[in-house]
């Protein structure tokens, strides 16, 4: 069942707006956050074992902690550049709550003692950005932002700033070199953000739904909040589930959730008829699970990664047995070649080959080697380069040619596919 | 000879002052002048926004080429952009674009004779629980189907 902590009014058009938002508490969070002192702000999210919602899952409390312990200036930044395939949470949340996020950015950098925010949005969310700046302009108005807010001697400054199109801009020193006038290319860690990132400073980059989860997390207590979910995965999360499934959307539920209830119950099941084949459980960088695979996995950080996945974005792919997975893998590595920043050989090079080793199975070139050549090429790209990009191209390579092969092998064979019957070129025209 | 607007001109100003490096200037500034050279970009665009940004013009084309919403060559009045990643493929996107270019006689990443239109096939624009999807221009159109997206465009003048 859903457990609504973050998204309990985004069915009222109202709660866009301040009045809206406010008359349903609204900033009261802010105000006692400003009451408390920063550090215990910084515990109390660490209490909560509260992990970063865009894809990594690392303990937001124990970022935070990174920053160094002096006087300087330091940026927070929010990740709402939501590029992973499969993904459209943050969307929403922009959509329907904006000042919900802003509210959750301004405890959060009086937490780290930062003057100056940022929202890094994808150039294509046109929408969320419209409804983001309209918010920023009621909460400057309404004294939520600028100076001495709220009376507490606080200052903050907030502004939005727009991407262009770039998937790897969403890799958080992608984002900071795309925020400063560059190409997004990442760049080296060490030195992490949080000691040098934007125009050299501290920077902590959170995404847009962990930025809201502090908010609960403050309203009702840490220890409340880790009432749902498990011990290393704490809390609700918002899961985007899409694919070919009968009611595709967003769904909060409690973290370690069966992943066939989401699919079933909140999902509505898939099209009658159609089976299960398989499920992309985080996002289309995560390793896809087979139909059997899914009955045992819940929806949390340490299960899928026990099952050699991971929960990633929270990006719920399903896929029906109408679906040609040579097909799809096709789709996916034409995504990462597009993609790759071009920065490290084994990224650029390896997804190319990906791409076309891939592509000319699909159009019936394929020879049989070329299959574990599909599996050589992937392994020699993962660990070996600047950003998770790389990695993130080939396992999805690796897990559908292992768990998929007969698939492969007869599209080599016959030059068609096996669950369509038919060749790339009629199945696309 | 490309020149912004006055007004265009003062809103990359106004950009080259609202973030901390004048570089930051750089993406939005490309995006006012997009607009204002009928949704491309080209090198007479960039040596003017060079000079009023006081940039060179080799910093600004790194950039302008790094980023698939800056268009590197003329595109129609409306841009029809069909998502075609997984979620969206996985519901008939493809099939979608298909029939979206052979009803309006388009060719992908062209622009139709008319000049009316430019259809492109793009990756995910995180509507993938509203599949299929296209963005037109600026707005999107969710939950398609081949009928519903062709009243959608053939209603645009």
């Amino acid at each position: 069942m859903e457990t609504k902590l973050l998204t309990e009014f985004y069915h009222l058009d109202e709660f866009r707006g301040l009045s809206g938002y406010k008359a349903k508490g609204g900033y009261a969070i802010l105000a006692k956050a400003l009451k408390m002192q920063p550090q215990q702000i910084i515990d109390e999210v660490k209490a909560s074992g509260l992990r970063g919602r865009g894809g990594a899952g690392f303990p937001t409390g124990s970022k935070w902690g990174f920053l160094p312990k002096n006087n300087e200036p330091r940026y927070l930044l929010c990740n709402a550049d939501e590029g992973e395939p499969g993904t459209f949470k943050d969307r929403l949340m922009m959509e329907r709550a904006p000042h919900q996020l802003i509210e959750g950015m301004i405890i959060s950098s009086y937490a780290i003692s930062s003057k100056k925010s940022y929202i890094y949005i994808r150039g294509e969310y046109d929408f969320p950005y419209e409804c983001l700046m309209q918010a920023l302009e009621e909460a400057y108005k309404a004294g939520y932002l600028g100076k001495n807010i709220l009376g507490s001697g606080f200052d903050h400054d907030m502004d939005v700033y727009r991407g262009a199109g770039a998937y790897i801009c969403g890799e958080e020193t992608g984002m900071i070199s795309s925020l400063e006038g560059f190409k997004g290319q990442p760049k080296l860690k060490p030195p992490f953000p949080a000691v040098q990132g934007y125009l050299r400073k501290p920077t902590i980059v959170n995404n847009v739904e962990t930025l809201a989860a502090v908010i609960p997390i403050l309203r009702d207590g840490a220890q409340a909040y880790r009432k749902f979910g498990t011990e290393k995965s704490a809390g609700t999360k918002l899961f985007s589930l899409s694919g070919n499934v009968v009611k595709a959307g967003n769904y909060e539920v409690p973290l370690a959730y069966p992943l066939m209830d989401l699919i079933n119950k909140e999902g509505g099941g898939l099209k009658p008829g159609r089976k299960l084949k398989a499920v992309i459980p985080g996002g289309s960088s995560a390793p896809v699970l087979t139909a059997e695979e899914c009955t045992k996995a819940t929806l949390d950080y340490e299960c899928l990664a026990q099952m050699g996945s991971m929960l990633g974005s929270g990006a719920v792919i399903v896929i029906d047995d109408s679906q040609c997975m040579v097909d799809l893998l096709g789709v996916l590595m034409h995504f990462y070649h597009h993609e790759s920043c071009g920065q490290c050989t084994p990224c650029r090079e390896g997804t190319g080959w990906l791409n076309k080793i891939t592509h000319s199975i699909l159009e019936g070139r394929g020879r049989l080697q070329d299959i574990d050549l599909l599996l050589r090429v992937a392994d020699n790209m993962k660990g070996r380069t600047i950003c998770a990009l790389s990695d993130a191209a080939a396992l999805p390579v690796i897990s559908f040619v292992s768990k998929f092969r007969e698939e492969f092998e007869f599209f080599v064979r016959e030059g068609r596919s096996k669950v369509k019957g038919t060749t790339y070129a009629e199945m696309h025209h | 000879m490309f020149e912004l607007s006055s007004e265009g001109q003062k809103a990359v100003k106004k950009e080259l002052t609202r973030y901390e490096s004048k570089d930051s200037a750089i993406i939005p500034s490309l995006y006012i002048a997009q607009k204002e050279n009928k949704g491309w970009v080209n090198s007479e665009v960039i040596k003017h926004l060079s000079l009023i940004m006081e940039i060179p013009e080799s910093k600004i084309t790194e950039v302008f080429k790094f980023y698939t919403m800056f268009n590197q060559k003329p595109v129609g009045k409306h841009h029809v952009q069909v998502c075609t990643n997984i979620s969206c493929a996985v519901n008939g996107s493809r099939e979608l674009a298909h029939h979206i270019c052979k009803e309006l006689g388009a060719k992908y990443d062209q622009v139709t004779k008319d000049g009316r239109f430019t259809v492109s096939k793009v990756e995910c624009l995180g509507s993938c629980g509203t599949a299929p999807m296209m963005q037109v221009n600026d707005k999107y159109y969710e939950n398609l189907t081949p009928e519903s997206a062709m009243n959608i465009l053939r209603g645009m003048k």
